[in-house]
């Protein structure tokens, strides 16, 4: 008997796998686990609308129904313990093993913790629907709402948190806020947006002691001064889930370490999406780990592909956005790969940095805007970036030459 | 209730490109294609509700501005995830240089 696929992970990566499995005509069996308790569903949310609405709801990837169409076995609230690779199968926490022809890992990451003591209950961490229900809860006028971390779930989460009115404070110990990947240029716009909405902001201020007696959290900054809060949410990044492949003997590398088709060194175990380091193609290989929606789901939709043998590589640009107060960021490719940066002014306030390499490449392009002011000429950007263009700088910093004309060239 | 309303003038939107038009508390996208033909669909993306103008069109496809989402603009048809919903569409013509739109 077919023992079928096996995606181990049943966030975005995962619940797209599935689907892409049967997209492309698989007609064996394909099982999906995940430890929570939901369908597959969408986590950008959770960080903006979710957090703003009264009533939160999940936004799930696939009902209950189009998994029953598609004959995709989702088994919930179960974590796979080990894996057998001899034997091809993977042992759950209910005690039950699945067999498997082809295995995904799609684990993706958990909140990276902040290694203090002190921490109670009233300091929490956001990854999943749970704990943004919880978090949803404290949101209200009458709470104090610290956030330690100035990244982009943190900074979502103020926004939202001012949006409900509670009072916020973000410290960041860094020297400013989306230290990582964003330019100064894009994070200053918005530092001072927070600061318009009446948040707080701390940077260059780490913490020298936290107290939570279950009911406030009481902060010490190295520098003496103190901030209460009645809940604290700690964002300071994300860690890769491997421990499974790790114990598997798979290799780890910053992430399950695969190569540019998403397999391991096991050739019938592939890993996507955060969980995940592979080399990205655009700029030479550099092994990258990526923490984004949008990966996810195109090395979900990868390894569909390549379990069922197309030995396709990755191609893609990276991309990522971020929603706060009535600004957008987006953000196409890695913007630490460029020398230089020319800007292109879109009128309203909005701008895009467009980053080269030495060799007039571009490498990456970051904007910034009201509403989705910057969203199509990122995605052109990301186009040019795709083909390794080199674009005039010029033509780059002038509204008078539209994007897509450079695309043709 | 079939109602030809006028949209714009067909100058005002480029070759592959598209626009936004409000009427009657609904809003929708007038596209132009590489072939100079006229298209009008919903104007909010089935995945989130965020405005299709602000998306950009390649050949015959609009893309949302926000997750991806793809549309062939001429039949409404969503192209992959993470639009499973198809957009409605619209009949156009083109009259002494208006673009209207047929709205039912």
């Amino acid at each position: 008997m077919q023992a079928g696929m096996v995606i181990i992970g049943a966030g975005e990566c995962g619940g797209r796998a599935a689907l892409a499995l049967r997209d492309l005509g698989y007609a064996g069996p394909v099982t999906l686990v995940g430890d929570e308790p939901h369908l597959p569903y969408e986590r950008p949310p959770l960080s903006k609308d979710a957090m703003t609405s009264d009533a939160p709801e999940i936004k799930a990837i696939a009902s209950d129904a189009l998994l029953a169409e598609r004959s995709i076995r989702h088994i919930h609230s179960v974590q796979a313990v080990a894996i057998d690779r001899t034997a091809h199968a993977v042992r759950l926490s209910d005690g039950s093993v699945l067999a498997y022809d082809k295995l995904l890992l799609a684990t993706g990451s958990t909140p990276r913790k902040l290694p203090m003591p002190g921490l109670g209950s009233r300091c929490v961490y956001l990854r999943t629907f749970s704990d943004a229900l919880a978090i949803r809860a404290h949101l209200s006028p009458e709470n104090r709402i610290a956030i330690i971390g100035g990244g982009f779930i943190g900074l979502e989460l103020a926004a939202a948190a001012r949006k409900l009115g509670a009072a916020v404070t973000v410290i960041e110990a860094q020297p400013r806020i989306l230290m990582r990947g964003v330019p100064a240029e894009i994070a200053e716009i918005v530092h001072r947006a927070h600061e318009a909405e009446g948040v707080t902001v701390f940077t260059g201020k780490s913490i020298a002691d936290i107290a939570d007696d279950g009911v406030e959290v009481r902060i010490t900054l190295a520098d003496g001064q103190q901030i209460v809060a009645d809940l604290a949410v700690i964002g300071i990044g994300a860690v890769p889930v491997t421990g499974l492949a790790a114990e598997a003997g798979l290799s780890i590398d910053n992430g399950i370490a695969v190569d540019a088709t998403l397999r391991t060194d096991d050739p019938d175990i592939f890993a996507a999406g955060d969980c995940c380091s592979f080399p990205l193609a655009i700029y030479d290989g550099r092994r990258v780990r990526l923490e984004a929606w949008r990966n996810a789901q195109e090395q979900g939709a990868l390894a569909a592909k390549n379990m069922l043998g197309a030995g396709e590589a990755h191609d893609a640009v990276p991309w990522f956005w971020s929603d706060q107060y009535g600004l957008s960021l987006q953000i196409a490719g890695l913007s630490d790969e460029g020398k230089s940066t020319v800007r292109r002014d879109l009128g309203d306030g909005a701008f895009i940095l467009f980053h080269l390499a030495e060799d007039g490449r571009l490498v990456a392009a970051s904007g910034i805007g009201p509403g989705n002011a910057v969203a199509r000429d990122i995605r052109l950007a990301e186009m040019l970036i795709a083909k390794r263009a080199k674009p005039a700088p010029e033509a780059l910093g002038s509204q008078d030459v539209k994007l897509k004309s450079l695309l043709a060239a | 209730m079939s109602d030809w309303v006028e949209a714009c003038a067909a100058g005002d939107i480029d070759e592959e490109d598209v626009m936004r038009f409000d009427h009657g508390g609904r809003t929708f996208a007038i596209y132009r294609s590489p072939d100079d033909d006229y298209f009008a669909t919903d104007g909010l993306c089935t995945h989130e509700k965020v405005h299709l103008a602000d998306g950009l069109v390649m050949d015959d496809i609009i893309e949302c501005p926000k997750h991806n989402g793809r549309f062939n603009y001429k039949t409404g048809a969503a192209r992959g995830a993470p639009v499973c919903v198809n957009l409605a569409t619209y009949p156009v013509k083109v009259e002494a240089g208006k673009v209207l739109i047929q709205i039912g």
